[in-house]
């Protein structure tokens, strides 16, 4: 689909796309830096899901009518639009489930149903929850062994750790791309080169990438990846699974129900093919539609310059929280997302995330679904401002004043 | 805004942060019981000595923000000397200032500065971590009293 290209990457014109920046918090107008948790919404996706339900919401895949019918080609729209945004080889490629963990789940539960006593699970130790938990519940189901790449002190994965713990027993590599409590941008190219030389398929969580980046799952090579669309600017409840048609056509359903079967008596039933098969029951067929009109919000950005601008916000936050005195980050890795990841000397992470709320500054403050990460720094927990393309040098500013004050108040 | 943020970080609430009082545990055979906010990651230990039906001694350790570490710190010096029967009165005329219904509820003393709570839903669970523990603990519980 062909979208105009804006010329300069114009922030200020950005912002009024999106109706919740534009209100005070405390008194304060808002500073939302909690993107890596989820992303506000342009008009957009708004009037997207709105024109759904108001004009042609049906059940897809199944009527015979004029709404079910229309329903059924935007739904599918947004299939073609999320193969075109990743570059996936075909549309059958695409899944749409609840979101990326529940993506992750499909794999381990599907796919994993082929592992067993001997063979080997590998994550990473910078892994959201997400990418943790259905792998260590798939372990303990199957005997399989969980084992994970250990981190550097900036937060990258330890490359010389990988070649020791790859083998040929690796059935599996589970690894994010953008790391959500690090911001470290892992090279999935590389990574997924090495594990399909032992024989692994390469599942990657790509829910903090897909907002910030260009993605090709071709070029990165890998046999899954899952993204969100809440995080994209799209509906909450909605997400993708994209995985290799040759794989995807072996798998077991995972869920049964309605609309993944070709043919059922009370004996047996036929599953239909991929990507039906793991589509069970009525969808989010407002969020799918309205994920569709988030990714034709991003295909409309220039994403070189989105790219530079948020670039930019990184250098510019990093540079500011290192002149605090007392102020750590945590993650600092030459690679790296627009995220700021920081503790502050002797104010935990909460009191400053309080003290920012009141003056209308939203981040994160805790452990961010990754504790093992936090044990890996030895931080209870930790600051995280995160932004999007729609965010501002002054609400960094802001940002750090605030952090300053915090610093200041538990002195 | 401010004001509310002054309200909840009192003098009182700063100093019991910065240097909590009964911090540490007692030596066995004292009663221990962990608490845990899983949200957050807040944990605490709470040790108990009894002489009869005297809290007799009481410390706790763990680590989590200034409000959890300030609610523990006063409450161990509050309830030191009190029966568990007056201790339980305490913790839950405590609960009711910081998260019951009647807005009006208040406590004497230093304890007062731990209404400041009421204002931040998103806090009040640091606050009650260690009375919940400390009510649990008086009862006997035993595994890890949780805030979920």
């Amino acid at each position: 689909m062909a979208a105009a290209v804006a010329a300069e990457f114009d922030v200020h014109k950005l912002r009024a796309d999106f109706p919740a920046l534009k209100q005070s918090v405390h008194g304060q107008p808002l500073a939302y830096l909690d993107n890596a948790a989820s992303a506000q919404k342009p008009e957009a996706v708004l009037a997207a899901v709105d024109e759904c339900y108001r004009r042609y919401y049906s059940n897809i895949h199944r009527g015979v009518h004029a709404l079910s019918v229309r329903c059924t080609e935007r739904y599918e729209q947004a299939r073609d639009k999320a193969r075109d945004w990743i570059n996936a080889g075909r549309r059958e490629e695409i899944v749409f489930l609840r979101g990326a963990t529940e993506a992750i789940n499909l794999v381990a539960n599907s796919y994993g149903s082929r592992l067993g006593p001997g063979d080997e699970v590998l994550i990473t130790g910078m892994e959201h929850h997400s990418n943790i938990v259905p792998w260590q519940m798939l372990c303990e189901r199957s005997g399989a062994r969980l084992r994970h790449i250990p981190l550097t002190d900036v937060g990258e994965l330890d490359a010389g750790a990988v070649g020791g713990l790859l083998c040929g027993k690796t059935k599996v590599l589970a690894v994010t791309h953008v790391a959500n409590s690090l911001g470290t941008i892992n090279d999935i190219r590389a990574l997924g080169a090495e594990a399909h030389r032992h024989g692994a398929v390469v599942v990657v969580d790509g829910a903090q990438a897909v907002p910030h980046m260009a993605v090709d799952v071709q070029r990165l090579g890998c046999d899954f990846y899952a993204f969100s669309g809440h995080k994209m600017f799209g509906p909450s409840g909605v997400g993708v699974l994209y995985g290799r048609y040759d794989l995807l056509a072996e798998m077991p359903p995972w869920q049964g129900g309605g609309d993944m079967i070709a043919e059922v008596s009370m004996e047996r039933s036929v599953y239909s093919a991929p990507p039906a098969r793991f589509e069970a029951g009525t969808p989010n067929i407002a969020g799918v539609i309205g994920l569709g009109a988030a990714i034709d919000y991003m295909r409309s950005q220039d994403m070189e310059a989105l790219c530079r601008h948020e670039e930019e916000l990184l250098h510019y936050a990093t540079r500011q929280l290192q002149e605090l005195p007392g102020v750590r980050l945590i993650g600092t890795a030459a690679n790296k997302c627009a995220l700021v990841s920081f503790v502050v000397d002797g104010v935990h992470a909460h009191d400053v995330g309080t003290v920012l709320d009141a003056d209308g500054i939203a981040v994160r403050a805790g452990h961010h679904c990754s504790m093992p990460v936090m044990q890996r720094f030895m931080v209870a927990a930790t600051v995280r401002a995160s932004f999007a393309l729609y965010n501002t040098r002054q609400e960094i500013d802001r940002m750090v004043r605030s952090v300053r004050k915090a610093a200041e108040m538990f002195k | 805004m401010n004001d509310q943020l002054r309200e909840l970080y009192q003098e009182v609430v700063i100093d019991h942060n910065r240097s909590p009082r009964n911090f540490g545990e007692l030596p066995p055979p004292a009663r221990e019981l962990n608490g845990h906010n899983p949200l957050c990651g807040d944990k605490i230990k709470l040790s108990l000595r009894m002489n009869g039906d005297c809290i007799d001694d009481i410390k706790f350790s763990g680590e989590g923000c200034a409000i959890s570490v300030a609610s523990a710190s006063l409450m161990t010096e509050a309830v030191k000397g009190l029966s568990a029967e007056e201790a339980k009165h305490m913790t839950s005329g405590l609960l009711e200032m910081m998260v019951g219904d009647d807005r009006e509820a208040t406590a004497s003393g230093k304890l007062a500065a731990l209404k400041g709570v009421r204002d931040f839903p998103g806090r009040v669970k640091c606050a009650t971590l260690a009375w919940h523990t400390l009510e649990a603990l008086l009862d006997n519980g035993t595994g890890v009293v949780s805030t979920e």
